[in-house]
Formats: structure tokens, sequence, C-alpha cells
């Protein structure tokens, strides 16, 4: 009742949930119950990998939230992502325990290196899983929060605002790469041992993280889609297309920016945590400013202002860089770069442009 | 040597300048011998390789004193012959008792007459043993070599033969230098050297002698004169004297202070300098269409490579290499610009935020085409020998060439700048699009023939930056990111289209920066930076000096 209220034409929508709940099904189906030599087995590594790409496209759907319905081209969305996956590799590394390469019961192996007596105060607490959780959606949250609240209130807009949200990427990344701020510095988070319990080697640890993320994807997809559907949603479009004459009109214009940009940081917040226990590390090389721009191409490939195109974009650059560097490395940047130029240029509604018959404005 | 054991016995006592011990008389008057010194008969030549051929001595207090008469008979041989002692190439033939030259290779032994240069044979190991010296005489020669260069012609030569003293003030050194004064006709030279005499004077038995050695010493940046006057506070008998010692040393200590700021400022504005480079080009294009290129970073890593390929194609010549590669650079760029511009920025005109992915992914190809054409390492760019080594203000500060050369530079491309927008007819046209585009057209502006020359100037500049660069830094394929965020920041900081404002933010934000790296470390500084803008632009969203309209949007 719900479901169809919110997906009540997004005709796109209801094929991507299909898709994705025929994967979600049959994946595990394949990879559990058949032998390595059927051709329709799927190995833990593909489950692995397809388990990152949902991630991604989590990501891409928060990016399409501010992006395609609010007009805020925002190049620092892997900041709330890689704030989340430190959150969450501080809780996999106080389940390291005694078990690291120096065996200190409390203190995780690069603290030891680094001659660390005790843990700093805000590693305390990570040892829990709800915690962690929370603070998954609390701490990139927080960030846009407070990063929203003065950019919106100013109304530092357009360019400057893009130039603004990179900077705030930029300057994370310089910090996180510092021994001093206490999350591993350049090598970042790693050596993850288990997750609850389960050791994050066992095919069925990693079956059940590739689920969470499509349990993820498709409430994120939910939220972000009864949102836009909402009189929120349609406010927000009417700021993207003419900011001023909303505002001149009467809505609070900083506080439709704000719910949205938040709500979106904690989405990609969401992603990145479910990620980090899949690549098994984390490190402030999330921060920098072309991971985040990626994120960017992903959904202008995939076409924004559907939400889903965002899922198609992220899936097919990321498999075509699975596939590329590892067989032309070279040709990566060039295909990457002609990518950003023949997209914006050629497609500008990206490819659920193409694929949808009717007509969306803009 | 007895004369003086008395106030060596003193010196010892205050845990003082232990080399006085080997202070000796002989040196006060050979300098002055020396440079008058009658010429050399064929007999005096025979003399004098005779006194060489007692160097093949065991007894080490017998080598000094022959150490000593080479010194004095200050032969035109004698500077090499020291220096050859100190390297160990002097060996004595033992068949014929003769002192000579030896080069070693290959364990062969090749020698040359000390005296008249005449090539004496070839040797092995077993016939030939090396003259050797303990640290006394090394010691000893060390400084005689110093006190023959205080007659040199050349005066810097002088003026680090006195510098060089600095470490082993004795009393002959001193006596030597009173001597020198009277004759010595440069006064940087005599300051150097009243700095010696007054530093010697500091260990002076009479507390008066102390005293007025300390009021002359007062505010001397050199840091011999920081140490010992520290000893003095520390151990001086005198109450007098301590307290004399203390002021002095505060006045010293507070100088330093200044020159460290200074020294931080000229820090601080040579990397405004570079900031402001880099920026200016992204300041114009910017500025007057209204468009990010993320590419201008690696316009200016194209300008810098194209640096490194002038050198290579003239590498007799690097001195010349940077001002052929200033203009080559800005053509580069600049052609690359104006191909971005018609090829894709004209094409998304009015989609600002699609200019922006679209340009980025332009800078990712030309990354990728560097490091295919030039490999993914570093490339090295080799510094002119006109803009290397430093200006010595004094003891503590010293301003390098290459960062003083930037600055000017910067200053120059500048004002140069400036004078285009505001005296040619481009420039004109220019400021004519960037305030009302609309309203350029209807007066007859072709306004994208000034799209395309705006942005190929902004380009060259870049390029032009990427020379300067390539003399800074490494030049790599990643050599534009590392710059492309500063220069964003200077020019949002600037406030846009506005090159005075670009100029002053790119200076101050310079020089906060190094101010701020002595207490927080360089990362965190930049941290700092990064965050205060963010939070600058809140306040003021279009930055120092923004242009004045009366949009709407405008705020």
């Amino acid at each position: 009742m719900l479901l169809s209220r919110i997906l009540i034409n997004d005709k796109g929508g209801k094929i991507f949930l299909l898709i994705l709940l025929l994967v979600t099904v049959l994946i595990p189906f394949l990879n559990l119950t058949l032998t390595a030599d059927n051709p329709f087995y799927v190995s833990t590594y593909t489950v692995t990998i397809l388990g990152k790409y949902l991630t991604y496209a989590l990501l891409a759907i928060a990016v399409d939230l501010v992006w395609g319905y609010l007009g805020i081209l925002s190049l620092g969305h892997g900041a709330f992502f890689a704030l989340g996956g430190y959150v969450m590799g501080m809780y996999l590394m106080r389940q390291i325990g005694d078990r690291g390469v120096y065996g200190d019961p409390v203190l995780p192996d690069f603290m030891v290196f680094l001659d660390w007596k005790e843990l700093p105060w805000f590693w305390n607490g990570f040892d829990q899983l709800w915690f962690a959780v929370i603070m998954v959606m609390l701490i990139p949250g927080a960030l846009a929060f407070i990063f929203g609240w003065f950019a919106f209130r100013s109304r530092v807009t357009g360019v400057y605002l893009s130039i603004m949200t990179q900077a705030m990427v930029y300057a994370l990344m310089l910090s996180f790469f510092r021994n001093e701020l206490g999350f591993g510095g350049n090598n970042g988070l790693t050596d993850f041992k288990d997750i609850l319990g389960f050791s994050l080697q066992l095919e069925s640890t990693r079956i059940g993280l590739f689920i969470a993320s499509s349990v993820a994807l498709a409430g994120g997809y939910l939220a972000s889609r009864a949102i836009t559907n909402s009189r929120l949603g349609r406010v927000a479009v009417a700021i993207r297309d003419a900011e001023d004459r909303v505002r001149f009109i009467g809505y609070r214009v900083e506080y439709v920016k704000l719910f949205i940009f938040t709500f979106s940081a904690i989405l990609a917040g969401i992603a990145g945590a479910l990620y980090v226990p899949q690549v098994g590390i984390i490190n402030p090389g999330e921060f920098s400013p072309i991971t985040s721009i990626e994120i960017v191409i992903w959904v202008a490939i995939g076409g924004r202002y559907t939400l889903y195109g965002g899922v198609i974009g992220a899936l097919l650059v990321n498999y075509s860089k699975t596939v590329l560097t590892s067989a032309m490395p070279e040709i990566w940047l060039f295909a990457l770069g002609g990518l950003f130029i023949a997209v914006t240029m050629f497609l500008p509604k990206g490819i659920a442009g193409l694929l949808s018959t009717r007509g969306t404005k803009r | 040597m007895a004369p003086f054991s008395y106030i060596n016995k003193i010196m010892k006592s205050k845990n003082f300048l232990s080399w006085q011990r080997c202070a000796s008389l002989f040196s006060l008057f050979f300098l002055i011998v020396g440079v008058f010194s009658p010429l050399q008969s064929f007999a005096k030549e025979e003399n004098f390789q005779d006194l060489l051929n007692q160097l093949s001595t065991k007894d080490f207090s017998e080598k000094f004193n022959i150490v000593e008469e080479i010194v004095q008979k200050n032969n035109p041989e004698t500077k090499f012959i020291l220096n050859a002692l100190l390297e160990g190439k002097i060996y004595s033939i033992k068949s014929t008792k003769k002192v000579v030259f030896t080069v070693k290779e290959n364990k062969k032994f090749t020698t040359t007459g000390l005296v008249n240069n005449e090539p004496l044979g070839v040797f092995t190991k077993s016939e030939v043993t090396k003259v050797r010296i303990n640290n006394k005489i090394r010691k000893k020669i060390k400084t005689s070599l110093a006190l023959l260069d205080l007659t040199h012609p050349d005066e810097s030569i002088r003026l680090d033969a006195v510098k060089s003293t600095y470490k082993s003030i004795s009393k002959e050194v001193v006596n030597t230098m009173q001597l020198l004064l009277k004759t010595e006709e440069s006064e940087v030279v005599r300051n150097s050297m009243f700095v010696v005499i007054s530093v010697y004077n500091l260990h002076s038995d009479n507390p008066s002698e102390r005293i007025k050695a300390i009021e002359n010493l007062k505010g001397n940046l050199e840091p011999i004169v920081k140490v010992q006057l520290k000893k003095l506070v520390d151990n001086d008998l005198n109450e007098g004297v301590r307290l004399k010692a203390q002021k002095a040393l505060e006045i010293i200590d507070s100088r330093i202070d200044i020159n460290k700021t200074f020294e931080t400022l000229f820090f601080g504005i040579s990397f405004g300098s570079v900031l402001i480079l880099a920026a200016i080009g992204l300041a114009i294009t910017f500025g007057v269409m209204g468009v990010i290129n993320m590419a201008h970073g690696e316009l200016i890593m194209l300008g810098a490579y194209t640096t490194y390929v002038v050198q290579l194609l003239m590498p007799n010549h690097i001195g010349l290499s940077i001002f052929v590669a200033i203009p080559v650079a800005f053509l580069v760029s600049a052609l690359v610009g104006i191909i971005i511009e018609r090829g894709i920025i004209r094409l998304l005109h009015g989609r600002v935020l699609e200019t922006l992915l679209a340009t980025f992914g332009v800078s990712l190809v030309l990354q990728q085409i560097v490091r295919t054409i030039f490999s993914p390492l570093n490339r090295a760019v080799k510094t002119p020998e006109w803009m290397s080594g430093a200006l010595e203000v004094n003891g503590i500060l010293s301003l390098t060439y290459s960062r003083m050369y930037i600055i000017a530079f910067c200053l120059i491309v500048f004002f140069i700048l400036v004078l285009v927008l505001k005296k040619t007819s481009l420039g004109l046209q220019v400021r004519a699009v960037s305030q009302d585009r609309n309203m350029a057209r209807a007066m007859g502006v072709r306004s994208n023939w000034v799209d395309a020359m705006t942005f190929g100037l902004g380009s060259g500049i870049a390029g032009i930056a990427g020379v300067a660069l390539s003399q800074l830094t490494n030049v790599g394929p990643n050599l534009g990111q590392a710059y492309i965020i500063d220069s964003f920041m200077v020019v949002v900081f600037g406030g846009v289209g506005n090159l005075w404002g670009t100029l002053i933010s790119g200076l101050s934000l310079g020089i906060i920066n190094k101010f701020m790296e002595p207490w927080f470390g360089a990362v965190l500084a930049k941290v700092f930076i990064l965050v205060f803008i963010i939070l600058f632009i809140q306040k003021r969203p279009r930055g120092l000096f923004p242009q004045k309209g009366r949009s709407a949007e405008v705020n």
C-alpha cells in the first residue's frame, strides 16, 4: 500500500526495484547452491564486488537527490561516504581486539605503533555496533548540517558552493592523512577480522553484507523517492529551477536545502559504512577530490533527476573501471575523461534519459 | 708559546678555547713578509725542497715545526702544499727521501715535484710512504690557510677567510687581523675582522676590556657572537660583565626575532606570488566568462613540461632556456585553452556546472596524455645558474634568489596583465563583456571572439605560471592537481573578476600560511586556511572585493 503510493508514476523505479530484488535473491542462491565448475556459478569474489557496486549505487542516489532535485552540485559527497566508512572502520578495528600484530587488547595496531598509551576519547563506544550505526548516520549528517547551515543561510550557490564542497573534502583529506588525528594516518584502518562475531572472510558473511547493501539501496531509493514525491520534493525542484522566486513567494529555502542535503549525507554515510567491511580497508584516499567528482559523473552518465539513473551510472562506470584498469590501465583516465566530456555535451539527460520514453522536464 | 701560557691558564680555568694551546708567536709578521716576498732564486728553490724533504720524519712535533716554516716562507706553492697535506696527497719516495705530490690511481702512485711540477715517475705502494699528519698539525694548517687568504686580492675571498676563522679564533689570528685592519679597504671585511677581535677580547682577563668587547658586539647577528655571549652570561666571574652580556644577548635575540619574522614574511610573499601566478589566469576566465575551468591546473602543468622540452632542445643554454620557455609556454597553453574553449565550453554556454564537469574530463585526458608521452615519473627541470644562490643580508637572514625572481616575475606578469586589460582594445572589450554581455554585443563587440581570446589569455598565463613552478616543484603529471584547489581559493577569496582582489588575496593567503606553519605544521596550516575560507565565504559570498551589480541574485 505504502509502497505503491511511493512508486506511483515511477515506472523506472518499479523496474529497478524488481531487478534489484531478483539479483538479491538470485546471486546468493547461485553462489551457495552451485559448484565452481557450473557456468552459472557466481564466485564469492563477484558477490563482494557486486556488493561494493551496490554501495556505490546508494551513494549515487544520495548525490542525485541533491544535484538532480535540488540543483546543488556537491563535489564533496565522498567526504560523507568516507566518514561513514571511517566510523564503521573504527567499529571493525575495535572488534579485532588482541588479535592484532601487537596483540594489545584495546589499542588498534597503528596506535601501538605510534606509541600511544590509551585510546583517544573519540574512540570510546565503538566496540558496540549499535553505537557505531548511530554514529554512521550522525557524523556525516552533522557535518552536512553544519556545512549547510552556514552555506545555505548566507545563500552561497552555484559554482561557489561546488568549490566550497570541494575545499571541504580536500581539507578533510589533508587532516586524515595526519597520524595525529588518530585514524591511522596514511594507511587508514584495515586488517579487519570480523563483524558481530562473524568472520569477514566467511562466504556467508559476504553474502550477508551483499544482502544488507541491497536492502540499504532499496530503502534509500524508496526514502528518496518518498521525499521527491512529497510537497517538500516539489519545493526542492522549484528551488533548483528558480531559487529566488521560491524565496520571494515565502518559502524558507535554506531549511528545505538543509533537510535534503543532510538526508543525502546520511545516505552517503550508510553507503560508506557498508562499503568498508566489503573492501576491507578505508584510507584518506577516499576523501580525495577526484573520488568525489567521480561520483558526480556516475550520476551524470546514468541521468540525474531520476534517482535510478544514478544507480545505472554507478554500476556501469565502476564495472568498466574494474575491467579497464586491469586490462588497460593506460586507457582508464582517457575513458573517464572522455566520458565526462561526451556525457555533458551530448547526453545531458544521461542513459536514463535515453531509455525513458516519456519526456521529463529538464 | 711561553708568553701566552698565563692566558692559557685563565682560558682553561674557564673551560674556554682549548685551541689556544697551540697559539704561537711566529705568524705575527709572516703575512706582511709574505706579500712582499722577494723573487725566488734557484738556490732558494733547492732550499725549499730540502725543507719539504724533512717532512718525511716520523716525529710529529718536528713536522709541526716544518709546517710552520713552510707557512712562514709563503712561497707561491705554499697553499697548494698545505692543501695537499690536508688531503693526504703528499708522499715521500723511499729511495731518494724526496717529498713529492702524488696521485694515487689503481695502486699506482704517480708523483710530481712540489716546487717545479716536473714528473718524477710512477711508483708502487712499497716504494713510497705517506706523510701523515695529526690533528694538531691539521688545525694549524687550516688556520694558516685561512690567514693566507686574508690578503687575497678578491674581496669576497677575504671575507670568507675572515669568516672561516670564527671557529678557531686564536691570538695569532687576532694579531694578524689587527695588523690587516689598517690596510684593509673593504668596510665589510673590516667589520668582520672587528667581530673576530671583539670575540677574542670577550675573554680578556680585564673586565673593562670584556665590557668594551660586549659593547662592540651589541646587536651583531653572527651565531658565534651569540654562543660566546651566552658563555659569558653563564660563566663570567664579574657580575657587571654578566649583566652587560645578558643585555647584549637580549638585544641580539630581539634582532633575531625581527629577522625571523622578516624571513617568514619573505617566504609568505614568495608563496603568495606562486599562488597569484597560478590563480590569476583562472581569475580572468572565471571573472569574464563565469565558467570554471577545472583543467586550469593542467594548463599550468603543460607550461612546466614546455620548460622541460625547451631545456631538452637547448641543453647548452640552460640560463637562456627560461626566457625561451616563457613565450613558448604561453603559446602552448593558450592554444590548448582556445581549443578547449572553442571545442567544449562554447557549446555548453550558460550551463556552468556542466562546464565544470566537462573541463574536469579535459583535465583527466591532459594528465593521461602527459603520462603517456613523458612517463608518470617526475621530470628534472634544471635551474639556471643565475637563479641559484642566496643574498646574505646578515648572519641569519639570507634570501634565495629563486624566490626573489618569482616575486618579481609575478609582479611583472600581474602588471602586464593589468595594462593589457586597461589599455588595449582587447582589454576594453573583455571588460565590457564581463560587465554586461548582451549590452556589449549590442554595441558591436564580438563576444565569441572575446571569449576565445580571454580564455587564451588566461590559459597562456597559466602556462607562464608553469614555467615558474617548474623551478620550484617537481614537474610531474599531478603538478596541476596540487595547485587547482589553491587557485580556486585565491580567486574566490579575492572576489571573482577582480585582478587586484586576486593579488591581495594571494599575498595574504601566502603570508598567513607561512606564519601559521611554525605553529601547526604545513598540513594543518593548509587545513586551517581552507576552513577559514569556507567560513569567510559564508560571511561574504562574493569574496573580499565583489563586483558591483544590481541583480537580485547578487547579495
